[in-house]
């Protein structure tokens, strides 16, 4: 892997964390108006609120937005406070700052979602691979593809809503709800904790697995019968080697690449899904955190999450990147893009 | 016609898809036929019963006839994608076209460039962002389509530029070219015809991109909040926690309607890649 590409990826990453944060900057003062003075205004001006709170509030975000000052200043203010990942208070739950909310919620979001992923990719290439294969009866393909086609086209909350319904509500076989049961408290060393958040995460784990996993299946599937009319295919089949060896080594092999490909793609797809999965569900993880902050106006908080999603998802992408020409021995990145 | 059957029995993904979308417009303006459209908005119909003699589709909880919210909705949810799908496709062929048609030059990798980093920041996040601080534009349907189109054209642009740049090279191109074509003149002659089928199938793939960025909208409650839109229904199925009072009609209709029609149109995009890369015929 030459230097020059790890320093173009770098680069990328950070023009594209750069161009979003620019966009919440530039978002609220495309509108004429300033939509977070006003939810400030109005929640300042709302019973509950301590003067002094209110008073703090607008300095901090004054300093965030330096309001007296010139555009460009005003600018270079906000981008600093977000290089040092400083974005203020929770406009509603005042004395905590976006920052800390994100961590506490996104802490019970980044397991699941992860686990989600992986078992959706897994599930999905073996399927797909197996789907593929031209030893495997084409009457399995003719009665399982339909339906991969239906649930890979489909939205997650989709999903979910039909599971909530049929197993969480007739069936009563998992819960509804917080990602543990209110009367637990958050330890993550606690097995009995760590069983019960599993418990918890099971129906958001499937809804995001079904509408996953059905996408990758379908992928893969076409690339199985690609790499199959390839010459080394045929040529391991002359050789007479075992089935499951020409199935892993040579045809699941160099057909999971672009699988991989699609996975650092489809990133920003599932997460955003499994953010509004979230809400379904009830579950208050960063996704639900992020459709509270929508319906409250919370700005600081809406802003801050979705910075974070953005940085999270360009900087797995630039991992999955990083790691690529590792399991692609072809792949020597010269230089040369798409 | 008669060709027409003979290459849907050969091609019946294409036909399933167009298929099922012919079945939904009809369901959507012959059905206003049958039900009174403003019966799909609130405290028109007595609220929460079953699907019945008088309501077949039953009502939801603010005392919509369901049967009249897929009627009216379907077509509305329609009518988003078709907005921002049209909008997204023609930015999309704009920039396509001129990043293509001067590939490797200055221009071409400002606008590739400027695509790559546009699409590695989720799509949705930007609507959420632009809709919420929006908040005080009201948001009708057209409204909501004018929002999606926002992320809507640059996945057509960059597949767009892949496929003049394949283009371009081929001999027709050149002959166009030595026989003293202007630029505008070989792009609308040549290239524009050869690619009608893969521009179709860009329209229906941006057409299911607009209605899946409406509906994940929607069901967080953003957008219209009377329009009995698919995805605003779905939203009030979840705020009125539809599933836990059991109120099955109200949440399996809207589903069974955003299933056809997001089915629908992969089932056409697919058939129609068929018709764009004949080479890609018959392999599976």
């Amino acid at each position: 892997m030459r230097l020059s590409y790890v320093i173009r990826r770098v680069f990328f990453v950070f023009m594209v964390i750069w161009t979003a944060a620019t966009i919440n900057f530039v978002l609220p003062r495309l509108t004429g108006r300033d939509p977070i003075k006003e939810q400030l205004m109005q929640q300042i001006a709302s019973a509950g609120r301590k003067p002094e709170d209110a008073e703090q509030m607008w300095r901090k975000y004054n300093d965030l937005f330096g309001l007296d000052k010139p555009l460009w200043q005003q600018y270079l203010s906000y981008m600093s406070s977000v290089a040092r990942l400083d974005f203020g208070y929770s406009i509603n739950s005042y004395p905590r700052t976006v920052m800390e909310i994100i961590i506490a919620r996104g802490r019970l979001t980044l397991p699941f979602l992860s686990v989600a992923i992986f078992i959706a990719f897994v599930t999905g290439i073996l399927l797909g691979a197996l789907l593929g294969w031209n030893k495997t009866p084409k009457w399995i393909s003719a009665i399982v593809v339909p339906p991969l086609m239906v649930f890979s086209s489909v939205p997650q909350f989709l999903v979910a809503l039909v599971l909530i319904y049929f197993v969480a509500f007739r069936a009563k076989l998992f819960p509804l709800g917080d990602p543990y049961p209110k009367t637990m408290i958050e330890d993550w060393s606690n097995p009995a904790f760590l069983a019960k958040y599993a418990y918890h995460a099971v129906l958001p784990i499937l809804s995001v697995v079904i509408v996953e996993a059905s996408g990758w299946a379908l992928g893969m599937r076409a690339m199985m019968v690609t790499v199959e009319g390839e010459d080394y295919a045929t040529f391991a089949e002359a050789k007479g080697l075992k089935n499951s060896r020409i199935f892993f080594r040579y045809l699941m092999r160099n057909a999971l690449l672009p699988s991989l490909t699609g996975l650092a793609l489809r990133l920003g797809f599932i997460i955003t899904g499994a953010a509004v999965t979230e809400t379904f569900f009830n579950y208050s993880g960063i996704g639900s955190t992020l459709s509270t902050a929508i319906s409250t106006f919370d700005y600081f908080l809406l802003y801050g999450i979705c910075l974070i999603m953005v940085v999270s998802i360009a900087l797995a992408t630039f991992i999955m990147d990083m790691i690529y020409p590792l399991l692609d021995p072809r792949i020597a990145y010269r230089g040369q893009r798409g | 016609m008669r060709g027409f059957f003979a290459y849907v029995k050969r091609n019946p993904a294409f036909g399933a898809g167009i298929g099922i979308l012919i079945f939904l417009l009809l369901f959507t303006s012959v059905g206003r036929l049958f039900v009174n459209p403003q019966h799909a908005y609130p405290l028109s119909v007595p609220a929460n019963l079953p699907p019945n003699p008088q309501y077949p589709f039953g009502t939801d909880r603010q005392g919509r006839d369901l049967l009249a919210v897929m009627v009216v909705g379907t077509g509305m949810t329609l009518q988003i994608g078709a907005i921002a799908g049209a909008i997204g496709l023609s930015v999309g062929i704009v920039l396509g076209f001129v990043a293509g048609y001067y590939g490797g030059t200055m221009i071409d990798t400002i606008i590739t460039s400027f695509i790559d980093i546009y699409m590695s920041i989720p799509g949705f996040l930007i609507l959420v962002l632009v809709a919420s601080t929006f908040r005080n534009v009201k948001l009708g349907v057209t409204e909501m389509g004018l929002i999606v189109a926002i992320v809507s054209w640059a996945g057509p642009a960059r597949s767009i530029r892949a496929q003049v740049l394949s283009m371009r090279e081929r001999p027709f191109v050149m002959m166009a070219k030595l026989n003293g074509m202007g630029n505008f003149e070989i792009v609308m002659k040549e290239l524009v015809p050869n690619l009608l089928p893969f521009l179709v199938m860009s329209l229906s793939q941006s057409v299911y991109g607009g209605i899946m960025s409406s509906l994940g909208l929607e069901a967080l409650g953003i957008g219209s909040r009377r329009e009995p839109t698919m995805g605003m229904t779905l939203y009030y199925v979840q705020y009125y926690s539809a599933f836990m009072v059991g109120m099955w009609w109200w949440i399996i209709e809207p589903v069974i309607v955003i299933v056809l029609v997001l089915t629908s149109l992969v089932l056409t995009s697919f058939g129609l890649d068929e018709i764009a890369n004949p080479r890609a015929r018959r392999k599976a």
